[in-house]
């Protein structure tokens, strides 16, 4: 099943919304009003203020150049707008001869880091790689024990320590034991941590040169994990995540609700990091690699 | 940036009104700008879209006609306008958790995966027992890994009893078994944390509600990530409809999150926010203050004090009774103590001063820094007097001045220059009560 397919349902509320909006506006004489009805409707799927307006123009002159002529012909404008924009990081990760090739996954508390992260090696398991975790949370409770069940049922390796102890030594460890146990992908989860904290972030670019030091090259994925559910909040945690790490790739978790994600438009334009992965489920399967057609199409138009 | 859109803010109203010199009134015109960046700053913060509308709609309605006063620029004015609807649409004060019915209580805590529903549970826990309450903390969330080893761990941290399941429970057996256990131990507040759910999975919202049936839940509280942007509207209308919410607990604002979903949920849902999460650590709970979020979602905290500052600070029963010893002379050195108590509470004296009409000339004559020191050092030689004295100052002799001097760490010089301030203040509230001084009110230096 496709991308597109899999989240169509979650997406079909604001979609339908969105559609009949234009309809709508369509409905009567086709002027400014209808621009505001798509300007609303992206703001709505939190595309922030700033890109929806943006968007909004570039369909505005469009329409004055007499390229839009019903309603069909803004759906599709606006998709190809969108996906021209995401286009540029639809960019899948690549571990081809990288071994043992080491993700780093960051993000804010919450987001889904360590349901990610074993999503990601059940695709490289699906794919004949040996994959080994490294339980670098060492500092919310539990959070080593549920990685670890996750190993279990994946049945991968799992580097660990104790809880409270120091995640670089955990990382340096997990690379060891990689590098001993002919592992082709190594997946560091780290503890959630605000984008704000100046502190926590010290500590994250400690593990990342602990990595780098151990094995040159790594970490080869800086990848951060953002909250579809979240606002306009998670361009600031791109950005700063960003400036002190040097992210590398963007995982989209919960995108099987009903919210839209759409702040990635911006990231997309401003940040040009390559979004490697969405999560549309609870389940181990449901993490797809992303498209900019889907994404777009999803948003805005009908099948 | 978030002080900087106020600055926007203020900045563009005060250039409209420089055009519209003469006019006293915000109208519909005059107010238009303002309106759109007032928008574009809620949207910013992640408010929902319908919900900026309706609101934009009330400041629109309450703005226009209102005159500007003397003491504030029309930008303040206005800015004080939106912050007074926005801090009255998210409720007038903090409502307390609400523990109805006889005891064993249940507070149950959810929400969508990752709203921090178990940290939640740990804090809430902390804050039940400084109460004075025994709660019990419980978890339901059969689903995650790990999760009820997360609470547990928690609880033992904290050192609050966890209801620890078997393999084979359920979490409606769950629910069950913790009722019977807290019965049987005395604790009497359960704490129920559940499984992270989606509003548009029917199966476990379905399970969520079988659960409630069980613990017929005094508070349901839906935990909510501070940084959800324009779904927040939708998750918090489904569970209430669907499940029934008592209040909103609104978590990870230690961030930069501005918090828009506060203002969404309580628009569209109505129900208080009760709790908001301010840090990892276990005891970084807090009561929620309407007017702290309002500030953050407009992001002005220091704009607002201006016109606030005052009005909080001074009661103004306060204020009266004053004048009505001022202008019956009865002012004592406890009065004038109060007065200084006052001032102090008010904040720093320039921005004080700066709020009293006409007195923003004088800025740069005084140095403020050496005013607040003095005014220090007068309080604390007031504090060292007794009672007596301070009602009846004219007993102060020198053996007095020496003891008063020695407690408040001052000079007989200092006490001396005390009483002479005192007595040339209690004189000028002669002459004002004489009408000497015509149209002068005490209180409105108060004020």
């Amino acid at each position: 099943m496709g991308f597109f397919e899999k989240i169509k349902n979650g997406l079909k509320k604001t979609r339908d919304e969105l559609k009949t909006r234009i309809q709508w506006a369509l409905k009567g004489t086709f002027d400014e009003s209808v621009f505001l009805d798509i300007e609303e409707a992206l703001i709505l799927s939190d595309c922030g203020v700033e890109t929806s307006s943006k968007l909004v123009q570039k369909l505005r002159e469009k329409w004055k150049r007499g390229q839009l002529k019903d309603e069909k012909d803004v759906r599709l404008a606006l998709c190809e707008l969108v996906e021209e924009i995401l286009k540029e990081v639809e960019k899948p990760i690549s571990i081809d001869g990288v071994k043992p090739f080491t993700i780093l996954t960051i993000g804010v508390n919450g987001v889904g880091k360590t349901t990610t992260a074993a999503k990601i090696a059940k695709t490289f398991i699906d794919n004949g790689k040996k994959v080994l975790f490294g339980a670098c949370d060492t500092f919310r409770a539990a959070a080593i024990e549920q990685l670890s069940v996750w190993a279990e049922r994946l049945g991968v390796d799992i580097v660990k320590h104790k809880e409270g102890s120091d995640p670089a030594a955990v990382a340096y460890d997990s690379l060891k034991a990689a590098q001993a146990r002919d592992i082709d992908v190594v997946i560091l989860d780290t503890a959630g941590r605000l984008h704000t904290k100046s502190n926590l972030m010290e500590e994250m670019k400690k593990i990342k040169r602990v990595v780098s030091k151990e094995l040159s090259g790594a970490p080869h994925e800086i990848l951060l994990v953002v909250d579809a559910t979240n606002g306009q909040n998670a361009i600031q945690q791109v950005k700063t995540f960003h400036e002190s790490l040097q992210v590398s790739g963007l995982a989209v978790a919960k995108l099987d609700g009903t919210a839209k994600a759409g702040f990635i438009i911006h990231v997309a334009e401003f940040f040009k990091i390559p979004i490697r992965y969405v999560g549309v489920g609870e389940k181990l399967d449901d993490l797809l690699p992303f498209s900019a057609r889907d994404f777009a199409k999803a948003l805005i138009e009908e099948e | 940036m978030i002080s900087v859109m106020f600055e926007r803010l203020q900045e563009r109203f005060e250039e409209i009104f420089k055009k519209l010199k003469g006019q006293g009134k915000l109208t519909e015109d005059n107010i238009k700008d303002s309106l759109r960046d007032v928008r574009i700053a809620l949207l910013e913060a992640d408010v929902n879209y319908r919900v900026v509308k309706d609101f934009l709609e009330r400041v629109k309605e309450r703005a226009i006609g209102q005159g500007v006063l003397t003491s504030i620029t029309p930008g303040q004015l206005f800015v004080k306008i939106v912050y007074d609807e926005l801090r009255d649409l998210l409720g007038s004060s903090n409502v307390p958790l609400m523990l109805t019915g006889s005891p064993p209580h249940s507070i149950m805590l959810i929400g969508l995966q990752g709203s921090g529903k178990t940290t939640t549970a740990g804090k809430l826990a902390i804050f039940l027992r400084k109460k004075g309450k025994r709660p019990l903390l419980v978890s339901t969330d059969v689903r995650r890994p790990a999760a009820i080893e997360q609470l547990k761990k928690i609880a033992a941290q904290i050192d609050v009893p966890f209801y620890i399941p078997t393999d084979k429970d359920t979490p409606l057996s769950i629910c069950s078994g913790s009722k019977e256990y807290a019965i049987r131990n005395y604790n009497d507040v359960l704490v129920v944390d559940t499984a992270g759910r989606l509003h548009v999975d029917e199966d476990l919202l379905n399970e969520l509600i079988e659960q409630k049936g069980i613990l017929s839940p005094s508070e349901t509280l839906l935990v909510l990530d501070g940084m959800t942007g324009q779904d927040a509207v939708n998750i918090a209308k489904t569970f209430e409809e669907r499940v029934g919410v008592t209040g909103f607990v609104l978590t990870k604002l230690d961030g930069d999150a501005r918090g828009g979903a506060a203002l969404s949920i309580k628009a569209t849902v109505g129900k208080p926010i009760k709790f908001i999460g301010t840090g990892e650590k276990l005891d970084a709970l807090e009561q929620f203050h309407p007017e702290r979020i309002a500030s953050r979602i407009l992001g002005m905290g220091d704009v607002i004090s201006l016109v606030e500052k005052a009005k909080e600070a001074i009661e103004e029963k306060k204020a009266k009774e004053l004048e009505k010893k001022l202008l019956k002379d009865e002012f004592t050195l406890e009065d004038f103590r109060e007065q200084l108590k006052q001032i102090k509470k008010l904040g720093s004296m320039e921005s004080i001063l700066g709020m009293i009409p006409g007195f923003s000339k004088f800025k740069t004559v005084i140095d403020f820094q050496e005013a607040e020191k003095e005014f220090k050092k007068m309080e604390a030689i007031i504090n060292s007097m007794t009672k007596k004295e301070r009602l009846y100052p004219q007993i102060i002799d020198g053996s007095r001045r020496q003891r008063i001097a020695k407690g408040s760490g001052t000079t007989v010089q200092d006490v001396n220059e005390l009483l002479r301030k005192y007595s040339q203040l209690k004189k000028l509230v002669k002459k004002i009560s004489k009408g000497q001084f015509k149209g002068f009110r005490p209180s409105i230096f108060m004020r």
